[in-house]
């Protein structure tokens, strides 16, 4: 695995400096003398990977750093990114005590990023169990948290896990989908180079697309753990849409990370206003597009990005147009494009739209941000495993599907989540194989 | 408007303040005294003058805690290191400008009268309206047979002050050190000596910690260390105890400035509860400067204020009396834990600390159910610690999970984190008051036992002293 293909650009870096610097060593020990170390603390119950928020902050405070990330990475072997990504206001943070006495909650992100920050910094290895203590092989199919999450636990518990992942570089959306202000694709390849170093096996720039490599897979290995993550990004299904100058958010935002996209310029539209929407928004205007719309089709108090950010969006310049839809893309001049929209409204919860109320926007780039769509088409491959709603159905505590050689976690059982979710749906699925392989050995 | 000024202390002392900074660094020179007076100090007492040493560095370390800087501080500084004719002419300065304020002359010499009797007459002549014996210093003058050398043996204390007292015209205030096991054994002898009054305490003997990379104890002198006088915040406790113990004995008890710890005024209005007649400071000023003397005149006049009190002699020494030896305390008073459920914001401290550090009486049960007695039917902290770890939580993605992740309640802290007193099991420790975060939320709340008062004294008086059934085996 290598990094060369992100090459250093200090311009990314200077366009995308880091919306939250990390804490001085020092700030980092008043902010950990803040908690108030509650018992069953209610932010540890939050995370869905259940870190020991107060634990890890009280050896902060007490200056045992190595304690501190190895309490984190114990709980969360992608601590250092969930730092960065996780959405902590409804998640630790927001259910931090210190909030109902209207004080400021403990910035359980940013301590969090402290400790493991010191711990790259010192150069550590996390502590693994001997290799093959359990004498269990696991592929995980995909390269994002999910996966990553899985293969991890089971290296440190001394079985083995090969990862395998069909882009260049794994991590997944780490490393291609998020906004770079928040986690630095490098940071991301950082992190899986620690998880490398577990003794996890990459498999990358392989795609397993047919029966035939999943009955290969299963000769080599004990489980399957599927990782997949959601399909491509949701189709507007709007004449026009294949023109050159429309790129999805998804695209967008692995392009700038990845440097084939440096520079924007004129107006951009993104459709939707989820959070993905709402980063690629953002990357347009730091990437130096004058004026950025959001489109969407309902209203303000519908939308299903974070509140926090919401307020960023607003702050980078992004301009919203509510209950827009868009109609067809056309050519304007110059290569410009013309997007047709029209205003609509919401009646017995159906949209609608208003009659004669066409507009056109030109732009530079249109860019879809309406979701991801279900994994419909690898799932008819997957024998016994069932889906529903283009989810995988997979058992709540073990994520074992339907076929009991394979388990499943992260965005293609959930829907759709976060990093965490993903990271602690690995974790419980690779603590469940490795509770099967015991019972079955015993 | 009540009246903060000092009259007439140990047979002479004025001042226009209980306020008095303490023989320290602060005091060294006259130029710095009389900046403290016109930052509204009402007395000095001068950094203790004597042969002139020489000093080391470093000199200070402290102790943080939690994030707050010198909650215990640390000295190993000896006397003044200038000579008595510097020291007198600048007091005899400050005397001519300040003559409403007190001057206090901390002395220390070699222990022979006639060394005694010239340091009196020398200083007193400068125009010092009271001298201060120091018999508390406890590192380096020690060694030399002087500070807490002579402070920690009666019988030269005694004599030391039976030496002054034949020159000294103005009052006499010996000053105690709190390193000997008890203190009233050489208050006594200064009584006996002829003192007027005294201060207590002195620094405490501390090594205040270890560099953990060098292995040298603070402060570090070239890779060693001494002990030094602990004092700061961190030691009032034991100087108002001290204080205590030498007011409530006849054969102590003398015009006293307290010294230990004080920071603000309400620190000092409890050393004048016990009985004081001003306080001394000093590391609170080395900490943030002479400055910090404006609140504590304010407050304290404040607080006089509210509570009606004209002069500081209307409530100086009103809680000597309510201290009492533990076999007078009544044993039939019981209070019990109330937790106030609108202030809860659910750290469940008061849980934790009554299960590992009290008597398991505080559980999580309001939503299981209440389970009062037995402590065997209640789920350990442990057990209930690992059934929230192996739940599931998912982060909240959509408005509507949001929208239920974040429901209010009836209280502001979910009800299943609202931790619930078992009063019969209740031992009104003050425990879990004493940790938790908000104030008044857990409140100790009288019960009536229908006993009448009893103590352990009544209790056991005329009979073998041996416990009941019931009772403590100590």
């Amino acid at each position: 695995m290598s990094t060369a293909v992100l090459p250093h650009d200090e311009q990314l870096r200077a366009r995308f400096s880091e919306l939250k610097p990390a804490l001085t060593a020092q700030a980092a020990v008043i902010e950990a003398d803040r908690c108030l170390n509650c018992f069953d603390a209610p932010c540890t119950a939050a995370c869905p990977t259940h870190i020991d928020v107060p634990g890890f902050i009280k050896r902060i405070a007490s200056g045992n750093l190595r304690g501190s990330a190895l309490r984190i990475l114990d709980a969360n072997i992608l601590g250092a990114s969930c730092a960065r990504v996780c959405p902590v206001d409804v998640l630790c943070e927001g259910a931090c005590v210190l909030t109902r006495q209207n004080r400021k909650p403990i910035q359980i992100g940013q301590l969090q990023r402290r400790a493991m920050d010191a711990f790259w910094a010192s150069g550590e290895a996390v502590p693994v169990a001997a290799p093959g203590t359990h004498k269990l092989r696991v592929a995980c199919i995909g390269g994002g948290p999910a996966s990553l999450a899985c293969a991890a636990e089971l290296c440190r518990q001394g079985a083995r896990a090969t990862v395998i992942e069909r882009r260049e570089l794994p991590g997944g959306l780490n490393t291609y989908g998020v906004a770079e202000y928040k986690l630095r694709a490098a940071d991301s390849v950082h992190e899986v180079e620690m998880i490398r170093r577990l003794g996890v096996e990459f498999r990358c720039g392989l795609e397993v697309d047919s029966a035939a490599a999943l009955v290969a897979l299963e000769a080599e290995f004990d489980f399957i753990f599927l990782g997949l993550g959601l399909g491509a990004m949701q189709r507007l299904n709007i004449p026009g849409e294949d023109a050159e100058g429309v790129m999805n958010a998804l695209e967008l935002i692995a392009a700038y990370k990845t440097g084939h996209l440096r520079e924007l310029h004129g107006t951009v539209v993104v459709v939707g206003a989820g959070n993905t929407a709402i980063d690629a928004a953002n990357a347009a205007r730091r990437l130096g597009a004058d004026t950025v719309y959001m489109l969407y089709r309902r209203s303000e108090s519908d939308m299903s990005a974070f509140d926090f950010e919401y307020e960023h969006a607003k702050q980078e310049g992004v301009q919203f147009l509510w209950r827009r839809q868009p109609v067809a893309i056309g050519q304007g001049e110059h290569g410009r494009l013309i997007l047709e929209t029209v205003q609509a409204r919401e009646a017995d919860g159906k949209i609608e739209v208003i009659p004669d109320s066409q507009s056109a926007i030109a732009c530079d780039l249109v860019v879809p941000a309406i979701g991801q769509s279900p994994l419909t088409q690898i799932l008819q491959e997957l024998r016994g495993v069932q889906a529903r709603d283009g989810k995988i159905v997979a058992d709540r505590v073990t994520g074992q599907t339907g076929n009991p050689r394979y388990y499943a976690g992260g965005d293609c059982v959930n829907g759709g989540r976060e990093v965490v979710d993903a990271v602690a749906g690995g974790k419980r699925a690779a603590r469940a194989m490795l509770k099967e392989a015991e019972v079955a050995h015993a | 408007m009540p009246d903060i000024g000092v009259r007439n202390f140990a047979g002479g002392i004025n001042s226009p303040n209980p306020f008095w900074l303490a023989s320290a660094p602060p005091t060294n020179t006259g130029e710095m005294i009389m900046r403290a007076f016109d930052a509204g100090w009402g007395g000095g007492v001068w950094k203790t003058i004597g042969e002139p040493i020489t000093n080391v560095t470093s000199r200070y370390s402290a102790t943080d805690w939690n994030g707050q800087r010198i909650m215990g501080f640390n000295n190993i500084e000896l006397i003044s290191d200038r000579t008595v004719e510097q020291n007198l002419r600048e007091m005899a300065e400050v005397k001519k400008r300040y003559p409403k304020n007190a001057v206090i002359a901390s002395l220390m010499v070699a222990s022979t009268r006639e060394a005694w009797h010239e340091i009196v007459t020398r200083t007193e002549d400068a125009g010092a309206d009271g001298l201060e014996l120091n018999f508390g210093c406890p590192h380096g003058m020690s060694e030399r047979g002087m500070g807490s050398a002579v402070g920690q043996v009666p019988e030269y204390a005694q004599m030391i002050t039976e030496w002054v007292k034949e020159k000294a015209r103005t009052p006499v205030l010996v000053k105690l050190t709190p390193n000997i096991s008890d203190i009233r054994t050489v208050a006594r002898a200064a009584k006996r000596g002829g003192a007027d009054g005294l201060s207590a305490i002195n620094t405490i003997n501390s090594i205040t910690g270890i560099d953990l990379d060098t292995f040298v104890p603070r402060p570090n002198v070239d890779g060693k260390s001494s002990h030094g006088g602990y004092c700061g915040p961190a030691v009032k406790p034991i100087a108002l105890n001290m204080v205590q113990q030498i007011l409530a004995d006849p054969e102590s008890t003398l015009p006293l400035s307290g010294i230990g710890g004080i920071g603000s005024w309400r620190d000092a209005a409890e050393f004048l509860l016990l009985g004081c007649g001003t306080v001394q400071v000093c590391t609170v000023v080395m900490h943030y400067g002479y400055r910090i003397v404006e609140d504590m005149a304010e407050g304290l006049d404040n607080w006089m204020r509210e509570k009606g009190f004209k002069t500081l002699e209307d409530f100086r020494g009103l809680s000597l009396n309510r201290v009492t030896e533990w076999k007078h305390l009544n044993l039939n008073y019981k209070i019990v834990a109330h937790i106030d459920e609108q202030k809860c914001i659910g750290c469940d401290l008061c849980h934790i600390a009554c299960w590992d550090g009290a008597h398991q009486c505080i559980h999580l049960d309001r939503v299981t159910g209440p389970v009062d007695g037995h402590l065997e039917l209640h789920r350990t902290p442990a057990a209930k610690e690992s059934e929230s770890r192996a739940s599931i939580a998912e982060t909240p993605v959509t408005r509507k999970e949001r929208a239920a992740a974040f429901a209010p309640g009836p209280y502001p802290a979910p009800l299943e984190r609202i931790s619930r007193v078992d009063e019969t099991e209740c031992v009104g420790c003050n425990l879990c008051s004493l940790v938790c975060p908000v104030d008044g939320c857990i409140t100790m709340v009288q019960v009536d036992t229908g006993l009448k008062p009893e103590t352990w004294d009544e209790r056991t008086r005329g009979a073998a002293c041996v416990p009941t059934v019931g009772e403590p085996a100590n």
